[in-house]
């Protein structure tokens, strides 16, 4: 053969192997809304910036007739490119091949790429569209899973991992995104569940479809399973390349530096609250109104919306926030927003980014149900995430910080290194109503009209404790600022931290209360 | 959220009133229910294999009440005290979910 010829071939072998499943499979694909792992890929990577891995790599199963079978690439595509020109790993399921099921090959293949991903320290981006485990395969298909999971977890912390659920994802392979940082879903697309619609309705005889069971909506909502959802796959893509300018490469980096913005608020901060510390707010919009170009990118938007997490720039650098959101449930503490917010704390904190916790919440949710599931537990996550982080750590004490809630919003005690206070901040060990009458219980039995005793000792409880006054008077507060300030004695703060050095005595690993 | 407003409700955290929006998690959770030992309930979903007892029956404590089936074991469901079966809720071969009543004891 000449030169061209063998040139010619390659190109034929790799038309081939392209296909994945052949047409047919694809217009199956297509008919069910999804796109397909290649044209994925080539929608969320830079133009022309892919290059793929293990193109020709065929499976090595020889039972149950499998030796006859000829599945390309063995169902996942693998490779390198760049988002934003940021370097990435990637790879995706191919639905179209055998349903995407995992066998020994193709867990071989993802294992290689995340192995260079960490060696590479560069982001790790898995697409998942896969029926399971390739049952034919058996235990080798287990062997798999459990290669991918020891690597999601030895890269846990050093490069950022990604996972984006865009068709099937059951049974144990759900383990992976589970240990992953951020997981994408797609309405009407995404499915994870452990057992599926199936086993339970022959276990229990329940019916419930996929969606109402693990669809997108679910683990947005209800599970916190996901971190992000979207309509469509094209906005979902959008997504991941959005979170991708926010974040570094690895652990050893900072997020790249933007060029600083003026948010694009324009009114007062101060017209955003209530001076009723009972009457709610959006804290988003404060967030808004201090953050560059007014840009805020949530987080876990639709789970636990009682505290709002996510990232912002200030002067072009990326900080994470974290702030009661008095709009649902009061801004309360409870198990899922004390879970939410202390792995976006530890996130921040494994990434090199500074934190910004705005505070507005009257405590810990009361109820025999947070008690029974755990809120002593949950709640003692926040405490253990702001204490171990090492990151600049700045709070703003909008109104209501009450009791347990004051140590674990990143109060001084936990090692905040700015706290600001507004002038509005009531910084107490309980709701003034609640602590007058613990204090003044024998004045308010024994007056001859108890109610209108309560209301005077509440006042006056009011007066002299529901302030920031206290707090500062001991130090506890470093400064009490007005609301327009804020903006400025952030960035401030966050220029002076620049080279914060914190270091915590050696350990191979603390005992968070998992 | 803003087309939220009207759905503001009062919540009360430590004795003052808050005006703000639910979840649906919380607007759904069940009340507490103070457990009865009489009743004995399903602790696990799955499938009542044989009744070993009738009603009416009087039952001496440890003694085997039922066979559950759940997650490929055979569970044995004693009897919590000395007493007799009051009511049984179920029968051989029906599937239950968790939590659910099986069996009534006085």
């Amino acid at each position: 053969m000449s030169l061209k010829k063998h040139i010619l071939d390659l190109r034929k072998r790799r038309e081939k192997v392209q296909l994945g499943g052949g047409e047919k499979a694809i217009e199956k694909q297509m008919a069910m809304g999804k796109m397909t792992a290649r044209s994925r890929i080539l929608a969320l990577l830079d133009n022309e910036s892919f290059t793929e891995f293990d193109l020709f790599v065929e499976h090595e199963a020889r039972d149950f007739g499998m030796d006859k079978k000829q599945l390309h690439g063995d169902g996942v595509i693998i490779g390198t490119g760049n988002i934003y020109g940021a370097p990435v790993c990637v790879f995706a399921q191919d639905f179209t091949v055998a349903g995407g099921s995992l066998g020994l090959m193709h867990a071989r293949k993802i294992t290689k790429i995340m192995d260079h991903a960490l060696k590479m320290r560069v982001p790790l981006i898995g697409i998942n569209d896969s029926g399971g485990a390739r049952i034919q395969e058996g235990v080798n298909s287990l062997a798999g899973y459990g290669e991918i999971f020891y690597r999601n977890t030895i890269a846990s912390g050093v490069i950022p991992q990604i996972s984006v659920i865009l068709g099937p994802c059951a049974g144990g392979a759900v383990y992976s995104p589970a240990l992953t940082d951020f997981v994408f879903v797609v309405d009407k697309i995404s499915k994870m569940f452990i057992t599926g619609p199936g086993v339970i309705k022959t276990v229990l005889g329940e019916e419930i479809s996929m969606e109402e069971l693990g669809g997108a909506k679910v683990h947005s909502e209800i599970t916190g399973n996901a971190h992000f959802f979207a309509n469509s796959e094209v906005e979902c893509f959008e997504q991941i390349k959005k979170l991708i300018t926010f974040i570094p490469w690895n652990n050893t980096q900072k997020a790249k530096v933007f060029p600083p913005r003026e948010p694009k608020f324009k009114g007062k901060i101060e017209d955003i609250i209530p001076s009723d510390p009972k009457q709610p707010y959006d804290v988003r919009d404060v967030i808004k109104a201090i953050v560059d170009d007014s840009d805020f990118f949530e987080i876990m938007e639709l789970f636990a919306p009682n505290i709002v997490i996510g990232f912002g720039r200030m002067n072009g650098q990326t900080i994470g926030f974290v702030a009661n959101q008095p709009l649902v449930l009061a801004g309360v503490l409870d198990c899922d927003s004390s879970d939410k917010a202390a792995r976006f704390i530890r996130y921040c904190d494994a990434f090199n980014i500074p934190i910004i916790t705005l505070e507005d919440m009257p405590g810990y949710l009361p109820g025999v149900d947070q008690e029974h599931a755990g809120v002593i537990r949950h709640g003692a996550k926040m405490l253990y995430a702001y204490s171990e982080a090492t990151v600049p750590k700045i709070t703003v004490i909008l109104r209501k910080a009450y009791g347990g809630g004051y140590i674990a919003m990143n109060s001084r005690h936990l090692g905040a290194d700015f706290m600001f206070a507004w002038p509005t901040a009531e910084i107490a060990v309980m709701g003034p109503e609640g602590a007058a009458n613990i204090i003044f219980k024998k004045e308010i039995e024994e007056a001859e009209d108890s109610n209108k005793m309560r209301q005077l000792k509440v006042k006056e409880y009011i007066e002299r404790f529901a302030n920031p006054y206290v707090a500062a008077a001991k130090g506890y507060v470093d400064s009490v600022i007005e609301p327009e300030e804020t903006r400025e004695m952030l960035l401030h703060a966050i220029e002076v931290s620049t080279n914060k050095e914190d270091h915590r005595p050696h350990k191979k690993h603390g005992i968070p209360p998992f | 959220m803003e087309d939220k407003k009207q759905d503001l409700v009062d919540f009360v955290v430590d004795t003052r009133k808050y005006k703000t929006l639910l979840t649906t998690k919380c607007a759904n959770r069940k009340p507490y229910k103070i457990p009865n030992p009489n009743e004995i309930i399903s602790h696990i979903p799955g499938t009542v294999i044989e009744l070993k007892k009738k009603e009416g029956a009087k039952v001496k404590e440890g003694e085997v009440i039922l066979i559950h089936e759940a997650m490929k074991m055979l569970n044995k469901v004693l009897m919590p005290f000395d007493g007799k079966i009051k009511k049984i809720y179920v029968e051989a071969g029906q599937k239950i979910p968790k939590g659910h009543l099986m069996v009534e004891v006085e």
